[in-house]
Parts: structure tokens; C-alpha cells; sequence
């Protein structure tokens, strides 16, 4: 009775689901605020890079949420992991070998120098905070990787975390009173299109989503790191 | 160019299929990093190059490392 009932249920979804497929014209533009985006994005933000103007431009608010959820996910990893094991203090570890010891020395600030350039010019070239805060902190597991035990300053990564986050919301908030319009409104002057300081407050709010994504992911990497070692 | 494509999608395949097969975890976690790694150069043909950026970061590099780090927890070999 019931496996004929989930099979009816299942055929029901099914058939509306298909037909709500069927009724979209694929391939044909299904909104115009691309084709907004496209035509107006780069004289009401001024960023050279389109997809940047999109996502810290006008959908600022969204990557705010966005970090809130990375910063969520990064809280619930470490407090399960600080409650699945009580910290058995470090134990001894084998040095790493002198290639991986010299390889890490000497490409860790190379790796952070271009994470920090993608992060500081998110508004002209590809990539953004993101990505430079994923670049920064795999740069810091290799620095794990090659010099075994010495840990990275928790005190500092999290008052950096916490800093750049409201730092993130302080922003917005100056938007909303001096700009006067909404939340996370621009209130600095664009620039020239396709300079390093054009662009308003997307350079800032790009500096700290790539400061806090990196830290975050750097905390969880220790977080790791800890448990295992 | 749709050779060059074709056998990198070739190369993401067999490594995804490797990853699979193996019994080994830790075989099978390093099977797995091509497969990101291709996935990146392969957004960087359609011309998406942040996505790139970010699959190549955290794909290949970052969740490696989290499964390396998990499977040295727990154990090695599947049952």
C-alpha cells in the first residue's frame, strides 16, 4: 500500500516537474538583467570586471551572506572538533624532508603575495576575495605541510577574521547613512575606469572578504591540523 | 582544440573512475585532485577564469588536504 502510494506521489512530481521543464524555452534569454548588467554595470559601479561589479556591486548583500555562511561553517567544524576529542597535547613529529622544508620557505610569501594581488584587484582582473583568501590559505597548508609544529597565531587570525567582518557591515552601514540609499551603497567616488582606486567601496569590501576568507580557511586547516598531529 | 579537450576530459574520467576503483582511501583521495585540477584548466577554456582560480584553490589544493587529514584519523583501507 504504501510503496503504491510513494510510486502515485513519485509519478505526480515527476509528471510537473517535466512539464514546468517542458514550458521553458531553452537557449532563448529567460530575464533582461543581464542584458542591464551588461549595459549599465560599468558606469554605475565602476569596475572593469563585470562579474565583480555583479557580485559586490549589486548583489552585495547577497555575498554578504555568503561570508556569514563560510564563517558559520568554519564555527560548527571547530566546535565539533574541539568536542569530538579533548587535545591530547603534540605529540613528537618527524621534521618534514629538506625539499618540502625549502620548497614551502620559499614559495609561501610568493603564494600570499599573489593571493593579496587577486584579492586587491578583484575590480580589475579575475578573481576577488574568494579566491585570494583560498590562494592565501592553501599557501598557509603548505607552510603546515613543510614546517611541521610551528602553528600559525590563532589571536591574530581570529581578530583578523572578526575585524574584516565588521568591517564588511561597517561599510555597509556608512553606505545606508551617508549614502543615504540602502544597505551597502556606494558612497565613494567611482574613479576612472580600469585604475587600481576606481571602483568606490568594492576594493574595500573585496580587501575584507579576502582577509576573512583566508583567515577562516587558514583556522580550519589548524583546526585539522591539530586534531591529526 | 576540441582534441585537447577531449582528452582532458579523457584524463578527468579516468581519474574520477580511479578513485572509485581503489581500496586504498589515500590512493583514492590523490586519484581524486586530478579531477579538480582538469575541472579548473577546463573553466579556464570557457573562459570563466575566477572560477577557475577557485577550483583550483580550494578542488585541488584545499580539500585534498581535509580528506588527507580525515583519512589519517580514521583509517586507511576500505572495508
Amino acid at each position: 500500500m504504501r510503496t503504491a502510494f510513494s510510486i502515485v506521489v513519485l509519478a505526480v512530481v515527476a509528471v510537473g516537474i517535466g512539464a514546468a521543464l517542458l514550458a521553458v524555452p531553452f537557449g532563448s534569454p529567460k530575464t533582461q538583467v543581464g542584458d542591464y548588467y551588461n549595459e549599465h554595470g560599468r558606469a554605475q559601479t565602476g569596475a572593469a570586471n563585470m562579474v565583480t561589479s555583479v557580485v559586490v556591486g549589486y548583489r552585495a548583500f547577497d555575498t554578504l551572506g555568503e561570508v556569514t555562511v563560510l564563517f558559520v561553517a568554519a564555527l560548527g567544524l571547530g566546535a565539533v572538533l574541539s568536542a569530538a576529542g579533548g587535545r591530547s597535547g603534540r605529540r613528537e613529529v618527524q621534521p618534514a624532508s629538506l625539499v618540502l622544508l625549502a620548497g614551502s620557505r620559499f614559495l609561501f610569501p610568493m603564494i600570499t603575495l599573489f593571493g593579496a594581488y587577486v584579492f586587491l584587484h578583484g575590480h580589475l582582473t579575475p578573481g576577488g576575495g574568494f579566491q585570494g583568501g583560498a590562494v592565501v590559505a592553501s599557501g598557509f597548508l603548505l607552510l603546515y605541510l613543510g614546517t611541521r609544529g610551528r602553528r600559525v597565531n590563532r589571536i591574530g587570525s581570529t581578530v583578523a577574521e572578526s575585524l574584516s567582518g565588521l568591517a564588511f557591515v561597517v561599510i555597509g552601514l556608512i553606505g545606508l547613512t551617508v549614502g543615504g540609499r540602502y544597505f551597502l551603497s556606494n558612497f565613494m567616488p567611482t574613479g576612472a575606469l580600469n585604475t587600481l582606486f576606481s571602483a568606490g567601496i568594492i576594493p574595500l569590501i573585496y580587501i575584507a572578504v579576502g582577509f576573512k576568507v583566508g583567515s577562516e580557511l587558514s583556522g580550519v586547516i589548524d583546526d585539522l591540523v591539530e586534531e591529526t598531529a | 582544440m576540441i582534441v585537447v579537450v577531449a582528452s582532458l576530459v579523457a584524463v578527468m574520467l579516468a581519474a574520477a573512475i580511479a578513485a572509485l576503483v581503489f581500496r586504498d582511501l589515500l590512493s583514492s583521495v590523490i586519484a581524486s585532485c586530478p579531477v579538480s585540477l582538469v575541472a579548473s584548466i577546463l573553466f579556464l577554456f570557457l573562459q570563466a577564469p575566477d572560477v577557475a582560480m577557485a577550483e583550483a584553490s580550494i578542488g585541488a589544493a584545499l580539500i585534498t588536504a581535509v580528506f588527507v587529514m580525515a583519512i589519517r584519523r580514521t583509517s586507511r583501507y576500505e572495508e
